[in-house]
């Protein structure tokens, strides 16, 4: 016989320990996908449970995003209102696990309350009894399941206590709690009984909540006749949402204070005169401590994420280039195996690479979020950064940017505001990243004098900086203009809980890490290895008999007996790049690209460089036939003595290579950013607007710098 | 609410914006309730409260919303 399969919701206020507890109880039987409709990730996981006669029930327990209250006001508040108030909705849950903080008990019973009042089975999971004590109070459970009417069990979600407890209490047969706890009907008894009867729900609160939230509803939307009824139904009877809301609201805090709290916590010792966390924040919000305390750590990311992964990285690409020269010899030569080899190994060991730097950016997000630092990142950023529409959250993309924009942009999660959210994603790839390093390099090696300036200051160094700098200020420049012109969705708030801090739990961390790593290697993997496929099929194909004849070429005796074959290969390598259909594209753009001082060669390069930015030196290598193995002295070389035909000057001008190194600064030339773009954002509008806006940036400042410097 | 100094505390008499008072009604700001103004962010804004055992965080603009009591 098939187990018994139950929906269990988790449902909880921001930082009670939400996370924690679905981690306790799924493991690491977890999967990410989206809400129907909506950008909202939904979290779910499986737990295995046994009721009392043995019997073996899968129980999918379904994340619910962090909320104060039912009543959504943020994208990702609809989801919780639409699963747990609309009893047709397919995830709508058999049990609702309430999760509160102990020690805000009023706060926690708030959302606790409403929940009871929607009469489907709740279990109150009470999180945090440990810093309760540390307050000096005492909470009588007894007392609080009779107060509310529903199971009430302590437990600690970090230290797994009592977890399995509140698995035995799912796994029975509950019933919907029996007594409303506030009576709502009272509020606007025509629109409840109205609502009751369209669309048979039998809790008053459940109407009440649809009466204030009707177009959320699919079933309204799918029979607008019904819709049309309501409206006017709400109109004839001045159903005012925003007053009820607040009639609402009041009725149960005041319910709490005066007939739970009271009887149901204890002072038990006097209160402990300072806390810790008030301690540690009159330094770490101190206005000198706090941020040299604040710097330190944003060094240790850079430090990390930069150095750090460097080794794992180039691990990663040894491993694929050993991967690849073992099938290349090992499998029959053609069409496959060069798919195989330079399209989808290559499009993988792209995928892969970013890992280590995903892990290790996570690893520090992760151990923020987790101790409630991230709170105060924010608190003491949040003035600087507003100006420019960025949120204090958003320096830790920015910075982190530096290294790598993709999980940079993975990090941006943390901002709660959909427009600051949105603007930090759209800024954070014109930080100049790591893979503008060797075309940076490159480029100001051949066209930059290496001597100093003003004694001490060398030149190349400071136009290296100069690019860094660029960066950094059009981001925030850009990040200021677009603050006018993105209309927010939703009203934005700052107001927001200062956690208490706490010690890190590892296995929350490691968790999160394979959580990122996953949605990176299954959700933005795809999209980077098809465009990977795309780019061979461009750089390793030309429109008819071409490559053909180019092979036919080099097997006449002139040049099998003056060449080594060596030098054949890399003649060939670089006529066929030149013949391929990338090398059309390259020759087709010209005259777009000229007016930046660009010719077809840069052409092929700027499409190349959309697998990631450094692959300009290996295509530079190639189309100049100096091989892979080419030092990059003997590039820089070839490139120095490329004379233009038409001009008869070189190629490689101060003016050309100031033009490109903007270009390179501004454009988004990154599948692998875009392709985590669009999954962040779960659309295709904000990666498409960045492309454009990135690449008509780059556009005109090439232009600009090109006629500047010629 | 603004106009609190660091240490003050005060009562919650109304609100002047109906929206910011719902988000701030449901996290625990309900009238009567008293805050106290535990610190200010090192350039003076946002602001963290204590209300109702824990701290709150609050740009200025948000916390004007608030009509305060302030205690002597």
């Amino acid at each position: 016989m098939a187990n018994k399969k139950i929906k269990v919701a988790l449902v909880g206020n921001p930082n009670c320990g939400k996370t924690s507890l679905f981690n306790a109880l799924t493991g690491l039987n977890q999967k990410v996908a989206n809400f129907p409709g909506v950008t909202v990730d939904k979290k779910t996981g499986l737990c295995k449970l046994s009721d009392a006669k043995g019997n073996e029930i899968d129980a999918e327990i379904i994340d619910l995003p962090g909320t104060y209250s039912l009543y959504p006001k943020t994208m990702d508040e609809h989801v919780t209102f639409q699963l747990l108030c609309d009893p047709r909705n397919p995830l709508h849950p058999d049990i609702t696990i309430v999760i509160a903080d102990a020690s805000n008990l009023k706060r926690s019973l708030f959302l606790c309350s409403q929940i009871i009042d929607l009469k489907t089975p709740v279990v109150l999971a009470l999180n945090m009894m440990d810093l309760v004590k540390k307050k000096g109070l005492e909470i009588n459970i007894p007392m609080l399941e009779k107060k509310l009417g529903i199971k009430v069990i302590a437990i600690n979600a970090r230290e797994k206590i009592g977890i399995d407890e509140l698995k035995q209490a799912i796994s029975e047969d509950l019933t919907a709690p029996r007594a409303d706890f506030i009576n709502i009907r009272a509020f606007a008894p025509e629109v409840v009984d109205l609502i009751k009867k369209t669309i048979h729900v039998n809790s008053d609160y459940v109407a009440f909540q649809i009466a204030n939230n009707y177009e959320l509803i699919p079933f309204f939307n799918a029979n607008p006749s019904k819709k049309e009824i309501i409206k006017s139904f709400l109109d004839e009877h001045k159903f005012n949402s925003s007053h009820l809301q607040a009639a609402e609201t009041l009725e149960r805090y005041k319910i709490l204070t005066d007939k739970v709290i009271k009887d149901v916590v204890i002072q038990k010792d006097a209160i402990q005169s300072k806390q810790f966390t008030t301690k540690l924040d009159s330094f770490l919000t101190h206005k000198i401590f706090g941020y040299i305390f604040f710097l330190l750590i944003l060094f240790l990311i850079f430090q990390a994420v930069f150095a750090w992964s460097s080794l794992p990285m180039e691990w990663v690409q040894k491993g694929f280039q050993k991967l690849s020269e073992v099938t290349q010899t090992s499998l029959p030569a053609g069409f496959f195996n060069d798919l195989l080899v330079n399209g989808i190994f290559a499009g993988l060991s792209g995928i892969v690479v970013f890992i280590p730097q995903i892990a290790i950016l996570f690893t520090f997000i992760a151990i923020l979020e987790d101790t409630g630092y991230m709170a105060r990142v924010s608190f003491i950023m949040d003035k600087l950064l507003r100006k420019f529409g960025l949120n204090g959250k958003s320096i830790i993309p920015l910075v982190s940017g530096v290294a790598c924009a993709v999980p940079a942009i993975m990090s941006t999660r943390t901002i709660q505001s959909w427009k600051e959210r949105t603007i930090t994603i759209l800024v954070t790839p014109l930080i100049s990243c790591s893979a503008r390093i060797p075309v940076y390099t490159l480029l100001i090696s051949m066209v930059v004098p290496n001597r100093y300036v003003l004694y001490s200051i060398n030149l190349q160094g400071l136009v290296l900086m100069g690019l860094y700098l660029i960066g950094f200020l059009t981001a925030l420049l850009a990040a200021f203009l677009l603050s006018f012109v993105l209309k927010a969705k939703e009203r934005g708030y700052y107001i927001m809980e200062m956690p208490v801090y706490r010690m890190p739990r590892w296995s929350n961390i490691g968790i999160t890490i394979v959580e990122k790593v996953k949605i990176f290697l299954f959700d933005a993997g795809k999209i980077i290895i098809a465009i990977s496929i795309i780019l061979w099929f461009l750089a390793s194909f030309g429109a008819g008999d071409r490559f053909k004849n180019i092979d036919q070429k080099y097997q006449r005796t002139e040049y099998t007996s003056t060449l080594s074959s060596q030098e054949i290969k890399r003649h060939i390598q670089a006529e066929k790049i030149a013949a391929s259909y990338a090398g059309s594209f390259g020759r087709f753009i010209e005259p777009a690209i000229k007016p930046l001082g660009f010719d077809w060669k840069i052409g092929i390069a700027l499409i190349t460089s959309f697998a990631a930015r450094e692959a300009f030196v290996g295509t530079m290598a190639t189309i100049y036939s100096v091989g892979e193995e080419g030092s990059h002295e003997s590039i820089k070389d070839k490139m120095i003595a490329d004379i233009n035909p038409q001009t008869m000057k070189p190629t490689y001008t101060l003016a050309v290579g100031y033009s490109l190194m903007i270009f390179y600064a501004f454009a988004m030339q990154c599948m692998s950013t875009l392709a985590v773009v669009y999954r962040e954002t779960r659309s295709w509008k904000v990666p498409v607007l960045q492309f454009i806006f990135m690449g008509l940036l780059a556009y005109c400042a090439s232009f600009a710098v090109y006629h500047l410097f010629k | 609410m603004d106009t609190m100094k660091v240490g003050q505390s005060a009562t919650i008499i109304s609100f002047t914006d109906e929206v910011m008072s719902l988000k701030l009604l449901e996290m625990g700001c309900v009238p009567g309730e008293v805050v106290t103004l535990e610190r200010k962010a090192p350039l003076g804004d946002p602001i963290a409260i204590s209300v109702a055992g824990y701290l709150l965080s609050l740009r200025i603009d948000e916390a004007c919303t608030v009509i305060v009591s302030i205690h002597d």
